[in-house]
């Protein structure tokens, strides 16, 4: 089982306890998952992720194999291209990138071209819904959850397009989906990091209405406990439990075989 | 491919459980699929463990008054609701009584009526200030009862929400020095705001009880509730969202510092069985009992 969704390196807006490659692997290890895909933290929130590039690759070196880079790219910085090319060749699974945090608007084309460009060389590119409730931001956390139009806009910009969503809710999941054509839903998968559970069991209606295959197993860790996705599998409902209807992982998103 | 876990014995475990927040709906909340919800939640607990669901129920869910306004007549109607799910499923539901202080006298006689009808407890929602003079006499009349009071509260209140009128530790810090004799139960601090505002808001005061529900399972939190008022002030509870609660559960093994097994039995159960009316929740010990469990979650 891959975590498709983790980071580390610390949050600028509220203490985070060790956000440090070796935690990582050991909770991977109590939770009896396999891998991660990992990104860092900081550069979600720097101007020019490129530095914070270096410091992911560093850090996880000493864990290939365990622990999976997802650097960041940022699609209207000089030589961005080259940027993904490298990273891609240093073992990159897939790309983050963060519209909201670098002030796109929702039809950047900047961000089309790098969905597009990802698609081209076989990652994924995954957006990051939020980071922390909406309810609780800093003051100058003024960046907003990433938009529905965002998400939609990319997914129809060309066939090789592969998107990863993650920390997203049922609201923002059911409106991008149903927004799309069926082609077009094929290319975007979701984390259930961030999709409630019983009693409103929006995880099950999701199951149902959208099918299992568009969602993978991720965590948010280290923002959130990595016990939840967990704990919300085990509470679905008998017919959801079934080995018939088993969540995907990420490793269902085609990535170099794209 | 990720593989359900084999359901076989309770996810968290034998030991007693009792979720001191949980909410039922009903037929007039405006819902037509209401008896849904309800039934997943049994469903759910059944699942976890949990020995008995401490649970209030909002008027009409703003069906036809707000959620956190609700009409004399729809606090009625709730709390009646909520007796006959606790009258039907007597060994697993208890109910608090729900009501809006600025009613103030409607408030006491619904407080009187449904203890009557065994109510074990007060739920405040966001109706008024927690610091408000109105609170007085709902914190008296549930003091004379020996009644904890759940009340809602926001992780530090840094401007006014639309649809409530918001309290957040320090509000009700400031009641709860008033009532030194009243347990009042500070509601999710997962559910909302900056929990760490409220453990320096409310670490002093030691009739204050930290409900861990909530959606929101940021790391750290725990560890920060632990270790502003430890585990005799923590109280286990699920909210809305019953899949936090289980892995709030699951990450309590592992915070810092560590709780040991009477630590967990504690937040499990033992601090519930402290403040609510003695011998009021099915399947759960005195709390200076000494019983033997299988163990908790894992």
């Amino acid at each position: 089982m891959i975590d498709a969704n983790t980071f580390i390196g610390p949050y600028p807006f509220r203490y985070v306890p060790h956000p440090d490659p070796d935690v990582l692997v050991r909770v991977l290890e109590r939770e009896h998952i396999d891998t991660a895909w990992v990104g860092h933290l900081p550069s979600a929130f720097y101007r020019d992720p490129g530095a914070g590039n270096d410091a992911l690759f560093d850090a996880l070196s000493p864990y290939a194999g365990r622990l999976a880079p997802v650097p960041a790219i940022r699609p209207d910085w000089p030589r961005w291209e080259q940027a993904l090319a490298s990273v891609i060749e240093r073992g990159a699974v897939a790309v983050r990138a963060y519209p909201q945090q670098w002030g796109f608007g929702t039809h950047h084309p900047a961000l089309v071209e790098l969905a597009l460009a990802c698609g081209e060389s076989g990652v994924p590119l995954v957006l990051t819904t939020r980071f922390e409730d909406l309810r609780q931001r800093h003051s100058m956390d003024t960046a907003g959850d990433l938009p529905a139009a965002t998400v939609r806009a990319l997914a129809r910009a060309g066939a090789r397009v592969r998107l990863l969503v993650t920390a997203a809710g049922r609201a923002l999941i059911e409106e991008v989906h149903w927004g799309l054509t069926p082609e077009e839903r094929a290319r975007v998968w979701w984390d259930i990091s961030w999709i409630w559970g019983p009693p409103e069991d929006e995880l099950a209606h999701l199951l149902r209405t959208i099918g299992s295959r568009r969602f993978v197993f991720g965590t948010g860790w280290p923002l959130r406990l990595s016990q939840t996705p967990r704990a919300n599998l085990d509470l679905l409902p008998d017919e959801l439990r079934s080995p018939l209807a088993p969540l995907g992982d990420a490793a269902q998103i085609p990535a170099r075989s794209a | 491919m990720v593989e359900p876990a084999p359901r076989t014995a309770p996810l968290a475990g034998s030991e007693p459980l009792v979720d001191v927040h949980a909410h039922f709906l009903h037929a007039r909340a405006g819902r037509r699929d209401w008896e849904v919800p309800n039934r997943a939640r049994m469903r759910a607990g059944e699942r976890i463990g949990i020995t008995v669901h401490i649970a209030s129920i909002l008027g009409t869910w703003g069906h036809t008054s707000p959620v956190y306004f609700p009409s004399p007549r729809d606090v009625t109607l709730g709390n009646d609701e909520m007796l006959a799910i606790q009258d039907r499923d007597a060994q697993r539901v208890r109910a608090y009584v729900t009501v809006n202080p600025n009613d103030t006298a409607h408030a006491l006689e619904e407080i009187a009526r449904c203890a009557e009808r065994g109510a074990i407890g007060v739920k405040l929602a966001a109706s008024r200030r927690a610091d408000d003079p109105l609170l007085d006499p709902i914190a008296a009349a549930a003091e004379r009862r020996h009644f904890p009071i759940l009340h809602h509260i926001w992780q530090h209140r840094t401007r006014e929400w639309p649809g409530q009128e918001i309290s957040d530790g320090a509000d009700l810090g400031r009641l709860a020095l008033r009532h030194p004799r009243v347990a009042f139960i500070l509601a999710h601090i997962g559910g909302g705001g900056d929990y760490r505002h409220t453990f320096a808001a409310v670490a002093h005061i030691p009739n204050v009880y930290l409900d861990l529900s909530g959606s929101g399972v940021d790391r750290g939190m725990l560890d920060g509730a632990v270790r502003a008022v430890g585990a005799r002030r923590l109280l286990w509870g699920s909210d809305i969202t019953m899949e936090t609660g289980l892995a709030k559960l699951r990450a309590l093994e592992f915070v810092e510092p560590r709780l040991d097994a009477a630590g967990m039995s504690d937040v499990r159960w033992r601090n519930a069985a402290r403040i609510f009316p003695a011998g009021t929740l099915p399947g759960v010990p005195a709390p200076d009992a000494q019983p033997a469990f299988a163990g908790h979650a894992r």
